[in-house]
């Protein structure tokens, strides 16, 4: 196992190499074409139908009229979508705690290279090697009383007196059970990440804490942490994204059930665009969800750039 | 951390994280009391018939990769080796496709690709793939290219190459690693994605694989076939954990370039 070779997270920079000045400049036009006709058809065009279609009353299947700002206001009203923003907030909330706290757990288990260590690596991060959708059927059947261990498990060892169901009982164990997957599947990719931040710390800097007599807490507290901090805000960064935008664990492992007490906010966008067929409503929750999400990461990334100079 | 109190301590783990991909294995081959492929055969006819299901799969991954590769190619060499108008314009659009989320502008691309006559399309999805691939495959690109010297160019330009005959003759072999990265994630991504085919596509017969088996414990009130269900959760699981395992390397490399998504 060869994982974590690579020591630094090379930095995104808009300005790049310095392109050659005699070369025939015009012909990068020609080479980058293809990638313009993607971006502006693909990415830019739907950004502004987004907010276009948000504007009109856009049936599924009839001719769409202007209708601005009913499609917004209407968001206020539909108390679902207040319980879906709250329900979200919280999921992220626990996720990106239990998350991170299990990812930098396991990164600091296996920083040092010893016998087997990649063995151990690498079992971390094979659940991140299935998809997302798939790893999260797996974990139903696996939580299901028809052919999961699970209850037998719990009840063998005396934990629990009789078989619980894990998916659609108890809103909190249903919640419980979306936040162990979550962990399951994407701790040792975090802890990819985090890895190759611990080892791009030098280590001289170790050495000469331990000749001046620290102990390790204090060498954690004193080198680890403060030179982790721009990996520690990417893996935060990443956490509170992929958190807000939750749809898969809840869309096929709780239905967002019991009730409407798992649902997200992308799980309700999906819903008044196919189940209501209201496509306008959708498009608002959508221009709401982008706004929020950018002004985060523009904020995150303001305060990593501002730490790092 | 004392040796065996690590051993014991990480193995325990290990065994947390590796277990339920061995347990959906193990139920996948035991539908009943004994070993039997009766799911594997179940499988086989659920739906379509998930022959269907895979092509689908297989000509959605196939236009991804290809078209993913080719882009970003083509891309990465214009912004490592031409200062051509736009071009810092264009690398920030590329980049900013990360700072949107994914499912939000699904619900316009679901009407916009229904104008331009793509909708209920495998085209239409594997080109709304490529741009979901762009950020990460052509920063990495980019990059590959400025990492092989200028004289590589300059030598072949003198021999009288044009600048295309440079990109395929020279420079692609030397960034053949990048290469390589790119298409492992493009797979990756068209391979396993759930949330864009749910939305852009609606007819049974054009259904990739996660959506059709996804299906199996969505639309069956009361009556999941969970075996069966096991047994498509691994037929999914299979090419993706063998490629982590022959291409680990290519894997790190990906996650270390800072173009991840969440």
């Amino acid at each position: 196992m060869n994982l974590l070779e690579i020591r630094k997270i090379p930095r995104v920079t808009a300005a790049g190499p310095r392109a050659r000045r005699r070369s025939p400049d015009l012909i990068g036009l020609v080479y980058a074409a293809p990638a313009a006709v993607v971006v502006g058809l693909f990415f830019l065009a739907p950004l502004v139908l987004v907010v276009w279609m948000s504007l009109h009353k856009w049936p599924l299947l009839a001719a769409p009229a202007f209708n601005a700002p009913d499609n917004y206001t209407r968001i206020a009203d539909n108390s679902l979508v207040a319980d879906a923003i709250l329900f979200t907030l919280r999921y992220t909330a626990v996720v990106t705690v239990l998350l991170f706290t299990v990812s930098f757990g396991l990164a600091l288990l296996v920083q040092n290279r010893r016998r087997g260590v990649g063995i151990y690596r690498g079992a971390y991060f094979l659940p991140a090697a299935v998809g997302w959708a798939t790893a999260t059927l797996l974990f139903f059947g696996l939580l299901s009383d028809q052919i999961g261990p699970v209850n037998g498990l719990l009840e063998s060892v005396g934990l629990i007196d009789e078989p619980v169901s894990w998916t659609a009982g108890d809103p909190s164990v249903a919640f419980g059970s979306t936040v162990v997957l979550v962990i399951w599947r994407w701790a040792g990719f975090n802890m990819i990440i985090l890895l190759a931040g611990l080892q791009s710390i030098p280590v001289e800097l170790y050495e000469a804490a331990r000749v001046d007599g620290a102990s390790p807490v204090q060498a954690f507290r004193r080198i680890t942490l403060p030179m982790m901090r721009p990996t520690i805000a990417l893996v935060l960064c990443l956490m509170v994204t992929g958190s807000m935008l939750g749809f898969e664990q809840f869309y096929i492992l709780t239905r967002g059930g019991p009730g409407n007490s798992t649902t997200s906010v992308v799980m309700v966008i999906v819903r008044e665009a196919f189940v209501r067929f209201d496509l306008g409503s959708a498009a608002a929750l959508s221009v709401l969800v982008l706004v929020a999400l950018v002004l985060l990461n523009a904020l995150q990334f303001a305060a990593i750039r501002k730490r790092d100079s | 951390m004392r040796r065996p109190a690590f051993h014991l301590g990480s193995a325990f783990l290990a065994a947390l994280f590796v277990l339920p991909i061995l347990w959906s294995g193990w139920s996948s081959v035991r539908p009943g009391s004994g070993f039997s492929l009766d799911s594997y055969r179940r499988l086989a006819t659920y739906g379509e018939g998930v022959g269907v299901y895979l092509t689908n799969t297989v000509l959605l991954v196939v236009l991804t990769v290809t078209g993913t590769v080719a882009v970003s190619t083509l891309a990465g060499y214009a912004f490592s080796r031409f200062a051509f108008p736009g071009r810092r314009i264009l690398f920030g659009l590329i980049l900013a496709i990360l700072m949107v989320p994914y499912p939000t502008i699904l619900i316009p691309l679901y009407v916009l690709l229904g104008k331009l006559g793509l909708q209920d399309s495998l085209v239409g999805l594997a080109l709304v793939m490529i741009m979901f691939q762009l950020p990460f495959a052509v920063f990495m690109m980019r990059n590959s290219f400025a990492a092989v010297p200028r004289a590589l160019d300059d030598a072949a330009l003198i021999d009288g190459c044009g600048s295309f005959g440079v990109l395929m003759r020279v420079l692609l072999p030397a960034v053949a690693p990048g290469l390589v990265t790119v298409g492992l994630f493009a797979f990756l991504a068209s391979w396993n994605d759930y949330v864009a085919p749910l939305i852009l596509i609606s007819s049974d017969e054009r259904f990739p694989l996660p959506v059709a088996i996804v299906n199996m414990r969505l639309h069956d009130f009361g009556a999941v076939d969970y075996p069966t269900m096991q047994a498509g959760v691994m037929f999914m699981a299979a090419p993706c954990l063998a490629l982590f395992l022959v291409l680990q390397r290519f894997y790190v490399r990906g996650f270390m370039s800072g173009a991840l998504r969440g």
